[in-house]
């Protein structure tokens, strides 16, 4: 997907042979029936391999291949999606990077150890329902007591908020944004299976009725936290956007073979110019995807100044043509695209889901839009 | 190569050249330094030709020009990572911008690559002090896309070649002083294997030069009618017939305009304004405040997906250039950045109109800003049509990037002279 070390060059080699063996595709289809979507073992197996310490700094117990966990995590993200792969690879990532950089030290030797074991999963609760539905909209509230919070409000959609250990919440504190570790179960929080599209992933919505909460459950500065969440959207976004390049790549891989193997009116598929210009039009889709996914981690990695910008013009741009692709490998398949029985929808499902989560392509371009106004104001 | 341990670092490339920029190079009036193309009278066009000849004869006193062209010739003999950082430095200053195409790629790239040693010592020094500007006399009137059926002529004339048919779609022949040319040599064999290319200088009896008048108003393509010109056979580029050997490296060339060519400077980084002369995404705020739109959701997200497209035109830009640099992807690669600039380009212009609105089909006096948005969207094909057309890049990808099966040919193996052409314009 982009240039890689030697390390990151085995960590993505490792991954992938371990996804290859672990869950070739019937066995996504078998996990498709089972409650979490994935089993325990293939979580601390892919522990052992690094999946959940690469943005976790090394002071707190964490540990990249390279200078850079986020490319690191985008690599290991984008063979998730080459083999629609099942596992809380974000929700993980993203709570263990929360921790690992703001966290207490009971928070670290506790919730924390156990995420970098494979032990525990964990979840982060961003997205809220309507009234809050936008992206990045908070409504839940935290209030103070004597003994530390309670919460009121509710997540939706938490991605394996039924199967985490422990959830980290967005709420609003009278002062501005704050995050709470929660572990599961909890007085006052209700959890709601919900129905979804992607066959190993599961969703919750969580609904807060006067969930107490002690202050060591805070995360970060009470009211503080506006940029803390905006670091961890640019990251969660970024886990996306490897696994969406990993998912495009095999549908379009499968696609091209498909195209070059395919006689109709006696000639291959792949030679009738119109079908031909399809394929230009996705390879260059493909290649922008990779070189805007390169280019976002990147930067979170380093501190870039433009960080945000770069990781929404990357959902902006991959939540649409990343779809489209998917969507144009269907048509070029025919009515077999669409059937249960053809691994495409697989991918499909994973790139659609990616694409609609924290923030849609709409909703990442209107945040472009206001750092354009913040930099014309700021001139 | 065995000297490069011997080459300056690129850091410290990069830091002589800032403080040399810093020090020698005036500012850019819009902060920016892209190439921003705006319309101008004849006398205003020569006066800004002038002006980049001063500024490429700046860089080259200066030690700047020609990053990666031999030293032999004038240039500096670094790599395409010197010239990149180069180009991550001027950003901000004035440079020649309107004259780094054609002439440094694809016409010094091909004389750098098929040219004698005679020419390159003859035409590669006056292109790095701008005193030679040069143009592509390549597409005919009788076909775009398939300039290997060029139907120009060049017969021998003991010493010398006798030119004979009509160019096309050559930006600003009428100031520039050299062409490079392809011509037909031999009618009687397959369409490409009788081309040959030639240097010829523009202004010289026999060379009557057409300007073209575009919808927007712009006369700056022209075409040139070629009557028995003289061009001595010591201005002939590669061997005679092998015109199409050159030809396929300089269409090549000629895609790495979208990025990629070592060869010329241009501001990294910058908006995508390269084929998009609205100003990029930047100039769509202002733009929806004229209008009262500015919180409107739709044109907000119409400006973040411009906003976008330029962000991940960059990327994709560095990465293709990255890849064929590495051998991860062959030249052919090129091409992809090429679509993308057409694509987006298109995409950008019609979310400019957009977001002009009705102000974009009729406008007051002091809404012209806003009404230039209108004529660009009746232009807005050009960026999918110059430089190659995007059907021909679409075919470079899935054939030469993707392997699936070339198009049928009917012109392969029979004499050029057999086979169907086009009819001159205007017969029935």
């Amino acid at each position: 997907m982009f240039p890689q070390s030697s390390d990151q060059a085995l960590l993505a080699e490792t991954t992938k042979k371990f996804l290859e063996a672990e869950c070739p595709l019937p066995k996504i289809r078998e996990l498709a029936d089972s409650t979490a979507g994935f089993e325990p073992e293939f979580w601390r197996d892919g522990a052992e391999l690094g999946w959940t310490s690469l943005v976790v700094p090394k002071e707190a117990g964490g540990g990249s291949v390279s200078e850079g966990g986020v490319r690191d995590l985008a690599l290991v993200a984008y063979q998730f999606g080459l083999h629609a792969a099942p596992g809380p690879l974000s929700g993980t990532n993203v709570v263990a990077a929360a921790l690992g950089r703001w966290g207490t030290e009971e928070q670290q030797i506790g919730p924390l150890g156990a995420l970098l074991r494979g032990e525990a999963v964990s979840a982060w609760a961003l997205a809220e329902p309507a009234p809050h539905g936008g992206f990045g909209q908070v409504g839940l509230r935290a209030t103070e007591t004597p003994h530390g919070f309670r919460l009121d409000g509710a997540k939706t959609p938490v991605d394996g908020g039924a199967e985490a250990s422990h959830v980290l919440v967005v709420a609003r504190h009278v002062s501005g944004l704050s995050q709470f570790l929660l572990s599961l179960p909890c007085p006052g929080l209700t959890i709601v299976p919900l129905e979804g599209l992607d066959l190993t992933r599961r969703f919750a919505r969580l609904e807060f009725d006067g969930v107490q909460l002690a202050a060591s459950s805070l995360v970060g500065a009470a009211g503080a936290a506006a940029p803390d969440v905006e670091w961890l959207t640019d990251l969660a976004v970024t886990v996306q956007l490897g696994e969406m390049c990993g998912a495009m790549q095999w549908a379009f891989d499968t696609t091209v073979q498909w195209a070059m193997n395919r006689y109709s009116f006696g000639r291959p598929l792949a030679s009738y110019q119109e079908i031909k210009h399809r394929f230009a039009d996705m390879k260059m889709w493909l290649e922008a995807s990779f070189a805007i996914t390169a280019q976002a981690a990147a930067a979170i990695d380093s501190g870039a100044p433009n960080r945000s910008e770069l990781v929404s013009a990357g959902k902006f741009f991959i939540g649409r043509y990343g779809v489209e692709l998917l969507q144009d490998c269907v048509q070029l398949h025919g009515g077999i695209g669409v059937t249960f029985d053809h691994d495409l929808h697989l991918f499909l499902r994973r790139v659609v889901c990616d694409a609609a989560l924290v923030g849609t392509p709409s909703e990442h371009a209107a945040r472009l839009t206001d750092i354009l106004e913040e930099r014309e104001a700021g001139r | 190569m065995s000297d490069t341990a011997e080459l300056e670092s690129v850091d410290a490339f990069a830091a002589r050249a800032r403080s040399w920029l810093a020090g020698n190079m005036p500012r850019a009036a819009d902060g920016l330094g892209g190439y921003n193309p705006v319309q101008r009278n004849d006398e205003a066009e020569l006066a800004h030709i002038a002006r980049c000849r001063e500024l490429q004869r700046m860089l080259f006193d200066g030690g700047f020009a020609g990053i990666c062209v031999p030293t032999a010739y004038g240039g500096l003999g670094l790599t395409a990572a010197h010239q990149s950082a180069f180009n991550r430095e001027i950003r901000g200053y004035e440079y020649p911008a309107d004259t780094q195409i054609p002439t440094f790629t694809p016409c010094m790239a091909v004389i750098l690559e098929f040219g004698t040693e005679e020419q390159k010592r003859r035409h590669v020094p006056p292109i790095l002090k701008g005193d030679a500007f040069w143009m592509q006399f390549l597409s005919e009137p009788s076909g775009g896309s398939d300039v290997a059926g060029a139907q120009t002529t060049a017969v021998k004339d003991g010493d010398e070649w006798v030119l004979n048919g009509s160019k096309i779609w050559t930006t600003g022949a009428w100031w520039a002083d050299w062409g490079l040319c392809l011509v037909r040599t031999n009618w009687d064999v397959p369409k490409h294997r009788g081309l040959t290319v030639f240097m010829v200088e523009i202004h010289q009896p026999g060379i009557e030069i057409h300007r073209i008048e575009m919808l927007n108003g712009s006369r700056e393509f022209c075409q040139e009618f070629l009557t028995d010109v003289r061009v001595p056979d010591s201005q002939r580029i590669g061997e005679e017939g092998q015109g199409w050997t050159v030809g396929t490296r300089w269409l090549y060339h000629e895609r790495t305009i979208s990025g990629g060519s070592p060869y010329v400077t241009s501001p990294a980084g910058r908006p995508a304004v390269a084929l998009d002369p609205g100003g990029g995404s930047a100039a769509l705020i202002p733009l929806a405040r004229a209008r009262g739109l500015l919180h409107d959701a739709h044109a907000r997200e119409l400006i973040g997906e411009s906003h976008a497209l330029g962000l991940v035109g960059n990327a994709l830009t560095d990465h293709i250039a990255e890849e064929i640099r590495s051998g991860a992807a062959s030249e052919q690669a090129a091409a992809i950045t090429r679509l993308w600039f057409g694509v987006s380009a298109v995409r950008n212009s019609t979310i400019s109109f957009e977001l002009a609105g009705p102000t974009a089909v009729a406008w007051s006096q002091d809404e012209r800003e806003i009404g230039r948005k209108g004529i660009r969207f009746l232009m807005r094909q050009t960026s999918c049509l110059a430089g190659g057309t995007t059907e021909m890049s679409r075919n470079a990808i899935s054939e030469r990037v993707l392997g699936m099966p070339r198009e049928r040919t009917v012109d392969k193996d029979t004499p050029f002279r057999d086979i169907p052409r086009s009819r001159p314009a205007g017969s029935s």
